[in-house]
């Protein structure tokens, strides 16, 4: 462990020791055991079956698509998969959970040990351990703002299907937690096994936080719940940790408790409604049967899995000359990694990158467009990379060929053809562009030669100047200096 | 094992049924009589004997991923003892 | 013409349906009567007259056009744990006060498919739990067997109000649910018959839970033959259940009088309890002799973990029941008493809304599933579960069916057992195991007692066998002979 990771207290350093509960939703249509429909932002109580709201009588009955799904999502974790799993009773009382228990899998899930890679900034990577990942039911929603008197309860959540995934407290700063986190998005997506769609609540993450003297034994964790974006992961794991830290250095002992992160105040605190010390009478739910499965099923799943981010990182390093720093950026998005392998499909690798990393990037953020609905498609991209290659435009007069393109929605080459924006390479029509420039600055010429080599840039910009930006700056380079030395 | 007053109040706690703090003796007792009664299952041996998960030998059934319910608010709104609109309601939950 | 409803069984009543010699809506127009007159016994919670007529003219209207379905015009009644739509629908409940499903069980609904006439709700213990009715928010159902002296005794539970309406003569079958026996020790103390199929052959979709693992519906019928074909329309596959088993439901008709011969029939001897009630004894002897005679062979087993069931099922079923029950919370449905917050408020629901008993039970199923206790308790009890259905797989190696007393008891005095609540446990004792083990088993009546009342005999069959189950069944009905009937006192 790196120093750096390190808090520094009054009473010398702490370490961060950091775990994560996320719970992704299934990307199914129907509910995990019911025939209600999933889709998002639905009229309250629209999407609620007689199972959802827990009706005398009512039985689950299970979804095999997402139990396909959580086995395509430990094959993307290389976890191992159980053939046989039990559902479990979660047993508590709470408004938003109709059954009076939830369905979730204890002490056999669906999924055991597995591994994520974080990509961390330096190129490197760092592996965090997969503990499990089990199949349970959401619970509804309660709505605490509405009336001054009453919670709203809304069972549109209620029974859609959850992968929790738990990590090992592995992690050792809000960086690599956050990492953590957008890795795990990133790898679901792949898979399209969940949305992840933060917003709406696709993924949420419940965050453990403990700190320790460097070395030392494992402190007591908290237990953030419920935080539903990169940010405010860091930004609760920032506070807790330092929280925790005041706590024990004026000599006081941490509660194992479940806090809330208040994403105004940045802060978080004690959740009054889980004061309560629980008791979950966890027991294999006798409505359903233990899950299982043959492994030639899974193994035809694993057969269908895509090219995951890690093996597509792998080949773009290999294959295609990208830095570790590079190829995780594009492969971040399944989507981009597919843009840029369009793009650099017959160019140059790493010169296809560097525009998709920067120039495309940049103004795609700025459009505040998808990618799909984005002027520039992956073909006039490359149709820009192509005019640079061969030289008929220069670097830096094709960041303003693309400026155009996205302006006019029209391709490269027909932009450099209507503005003449071919790059001069004709030593005697540059030649004669330098004469007039040493001619105006006469002064200038003799500073340089007696010494003043600075002066050089100044000439490579009046003579860029002049050309109208369209001379080749390798010409300009070795006529100037040739001309300068007299 | 043996249920005091203060383990039946937990109990009822975590049951989420009021009880009437002069009625904790008799259902202690009440309790007890039962728990010493299913008590003589220690007697028997169950080792390597796996606990029944499920009565019939099957698999657990897996449906297909299609709506097929849901889209009736008053089919699972009507009978709520108190409503808003198409909400339920409850006493306010702090959290 | 008149119809007198005590005075048929529901084969009876299709016979006289098809020659027309009433219609279903006279029949079931008596029957409203009979139901109405009936009172006295506390056996329904909810009359429903005006459905039965409406469904019975449908019926009428379906044989004219000679579409009448398997029970096409029979008046039933349904135990006040499977779900009916828009009708009131309690499980002997407070906590239930109001509660119209907008569904209607799977069970129920195959009976309505099949042309069945419902005349109302039948009473039963609070969320089938109990052996004696006394337990129901709506008060006791009282058996039509009374004792010699009058005294008023109970119809055996929790199935008390089936087996009182099918005794009584109103009802030509009810619906019943047993999740340890209150199908069939109700049958044996009302003098009626009553099966409960393999667990897995009627769904469990939309019957109020008591314990998931147990629970099962069956017919409750005043002869094998109507329990034959009331299960025919009650079983089948249900893909809303998770434990419903996909087989198809043979005829279970077809065979009814293939008779015994060369059956094997187990005796176990484990069932030959300490102090148990002599006139028990000689009864099963006696079930032992008439098989004999009607050409079966008789086999002494061992099911060596008998006595261990009932302390089993009182861990597994209010374990099951604990969990079952925590959805009663004064949200969605039923009763809402107030509280300060949403805590007091579940509490104060459900303190209020559930009996005595039901609390008691989800006590005792709350601690056994608690942190620490899980182990000694629950896996422990699910195993010894393993052991009781290994016991019966190997018994049925070599025999084909088993005989039992049902109960170790008659019907007894209304209030007799309540001191002490393993005392009223252990009304089950027979009955149990089976369930346990998710087997078939039915209850025949066999004979009365010396005090007059009746007592019934418990057959066991294999796994989905009910139809071997049934055609058993009826070689025992044929040679014990049993024609009694109650006095209809409550008439009077």
């Amino acid at each position: 462990m790196a120093e750096k990771d390190y808090i520094q207290g009054a009473t010398g350093a702490w370490e961060i020791v950091i775990g994560m509960e996320v719970h992704a939703q299934v990307s199914s249509k129907s509910k995990l055991f019911s025939g209600a429909d999933t889709t998002f932002g639905a009229e309250p109580n629209h999407q609620v079956s007689l199972v959802d709201a827990a009706m005398p009588g009512m039985l689950p009955v299970i979804n095999a698509y997402c139990v396909e799904q959580a086995v395509r999502t430990g094959l993307g974790l290389k976890a191992q998969i159980n053939l046989h799993s039990v559902f479990d009773r979660k047993n508590y009382f709470y408004a938003d959970l109709p059954q009076g228990y939830q369905i979730s899998q204890y002490l056999q899930p669906i999924v055991g040990k597995g591994v994520l890679l974080l990509d961390m900034p330096d190129g490197s990577t760092r592996e965090i351990g997969i503990t499990r990942l089990h199949l349970e039911q959401d619970a509804g929603k309660s709505l605490h703002d509405q009336s001054p008197r009453e919670s709203f309860i809304d069972l549109n959540r209620s029974g859609v299907a959850l992968m929790e995934i738990v990590s090992e407290p592995d992690m050792r700063n809000s960086e690599e937690a956050g990492l953590y986190l957008k890795k795990l998005r990133t790898i679901v997506r792949y898979l399209g096994t969940c949305d992840g769609n933060m917003d709406e609540g696709s993924m949420r993450a419940d965050v453990n936080v403990s700190v320790r003297k460097p070395g030392g034994p494992l402190g007591t964790r908290c237990e953030i719940k419920n935080v539903n974006s990169v940010r405010f992961v860091q930004q609760a794991i920032e506070y807790e940790a330092r929280r925790q830290i005041e706590v024990l250095e004026d000599g006081g002992k941490i509660d194992q408790e479940t806090r809330l992160f208040d994403t105004g105040k940045g802060v978080t605190r004690s959740m009054r409604s889980k004061e309560e010390a629980h008791d979950y009478r966890y027991f294999p739910d006798p409505d359903l049967m233990p899950l299982e499965f043959e492994q030639s099923w899974v193994d035809g799943i694993k057969a269908t899995l895509p090219e995951l981010p890690d093996e597509k990182k792998a080949r773009f390093i290999e294959k295609l000359g990208l830095s570790p720093y590079d190829a995780s950026v594009l492969v971040a998005e399944k989507e981009s990694a597919d843009f840029y392998e369009k793009v650099a499909k017959g160019r140059d690798g790493k010169l296809a990158a560097n525009w998709v990393i920067g120039d495309y990037f940049g103004l795609l953020n700025k459009s505040g467009q998808s990618m799909e609905d984005f002027v520039i498609t992956a073909e006039k991209l490359g149709g820009l990379i192509d005019l640079i290659a061969d030289n008929t435009i220069s670097t830096r007069l094709a960041k303003d060929v693309f400026a155009l393109m996205v302006e006019t929605g029209k391709d490269a080459a027909t932009i450099v053809e209507e503005k003449g924006m071919r790059q001069v390479t004709d030593t005697g029509a540059i030649e004669k562009v330098i004469d007039e420039v040493m001619a105006a600055n006469p002064d200038k010429v003799a500073e340089y030669r007696s010494g003043k080599d600075k002066l050089f840039g100044f000439f490579v910009g009046q003579t860029m100047k002049a050309s109208g930006g369209k001379a080749n700056p390798n010409a300009v380079n070795e006529l100037l200096k040739k001309k300068l030395a007299g | 094992m043996s249920l005091d007053r203060a383990a039946v109040a937990k109990i009822a706690k975590l049951a989420r049924l009021k009880t009437d703090p002069d009625r904790l003796e008799a259902m202690a007792s009440e309790l007890n009589r039962i728990l010493s009664f299913v008590e003589e299952l220690q007697a028997v041996n169950t080792d390597n004997v796996a606990p029944m998960t499920s009565v019939q030998p099957m698999k657990l059934r897996q449906r297909e991923d299609v709506v097929t319910d849901g889209g009736n608010p008053e089919a699972v709104l009507k009978n709520a003892p108190q409503r808003q609109g198409d909400f339920y309601t409850v006493p306010k939950v702090v959290e | 013409m008149t119809v007198n409803p005590d005075s048929l069984t529901i084969a009876s009543a299709l016979d006289g349906l098809a020659k027309k010699d009433f219609t279903a809506v006279e029949l079931t127009e008596a029957c409203i009567k009979a139901m109405q007159a009936a009172r006295p016994l506390n056996a329904v919670i909810t009359e429903t007259p005006d459905k039965a007529l409406e469904m019975a003219k449908a019926a009428d209207a379906r044989r004219s056009k000679g579409e009448a379905g398997l029970l096409d015009g029979i008046p039933l009644a349904i135990k006040d744990l499977f779900a009916t739509e828009g009708v009131l629908t309690t499980a002997a409940s407070h906590i239930l006060d109001g509660f119209k499903p907008a569904y209607e069980s799977t069970a129920t609904a195959n009976l309505w498919k099949a042309g069945a006439v419902m005349l109302g709700k039948l009473n039963l213990d609070e969320f089938a739990m109990g052996s004696s009715n006394e337990t129901s928010y709506y008060g006791p159902v009282v058996n039509p067997w009374r004792a010699k002296d009058g005294t008023k005794l109970v119809p055996g539970g929790s199935s008390g109000g089936s087996a009182a309406a099918v005794s009584a003569g109103f009802a030509l079958g009810a619906t019943g649910t047993d999740t340890g026996g209150s199908i069939r020790q109700p049958a044996s103390l009302c003098g009626i018959t009553g099966i409960k199929p393999t667990y897995g052959r009627v769904s469990r979709w939309g019957i109020v839970a008591f314990a998931s693992s147990l629970d099962q519906a069956g017919p409750m019928t005043r002869t094998v033959r109507d329990s034959a074909l009331m299960l025919q329309a009650m079983a089948g596959f249900d893909p809303k259940d998770s434990t419903s088993v996909d087989r198809p439901v043979p005829d279970y008709v077809a065979n009814l009088e293939g008779g015994v011969k060369g059956m094997r029939i187990g005796i176990p001897r484990e069932y030959r309890m300490d102090g148990m009630d002599a006139e028990i004894t000689t009864l099963w002897e006696q079930g032992k002799q008439w098989l004999k005679e009607a050409g079966a062979e008789i086999v002494d087993i061992n099911l060596p973990h008998t006595h261990y069931a009932l302390a089993t099922y009182y861990i597994v079923a209010p374990a099951e029941a604990s969990s079952n029950l925590a959805r009663y919370d004064g949200v969605r449905f039923g009763l809402r008493v107030p509280g300060k917050d949403l805590t007091e408020m579940y509490e104060n629901t459900r303190g209020e809304g559930f009996g005595r008993e039901v609390q008691r039970r989800i006590m005792i199923g709350t601690y056994v599933l608690s942190a620490g206790y899980y182990d000694a308790y629950y896996t422990k009890a699910q195993k010894v579960r393993t052991l009781i259905r290994k016991d019966f797989e190997q018994a049925f190696q070599r025999v084909d069916a088993i005989l039992t007393p049902t109960a170790p008891n008659a019907a007894f005095p209304i209030g007799m057992k309540n001191d002490d609540p393993v005392t009223m446990y252990l009304n089950d004792v027979f009955t149990v195991p089976t369930s346990l083990a998710g087997l078939p088993g039915m209850s025949v009546p066999a004979g009365l007692n010396s005090e007059g009342l009746p007592l019934g005999l418990q057959l066991i069959g294999k796994p989905f066998e009910e139809a071997q189950l049934l055609r058993l069944g009826r070689s025992l009905e044929k040679v014990a002979n049993y024609t009694a009937k109650p006095f209809h006192w409550w008439e009077s």
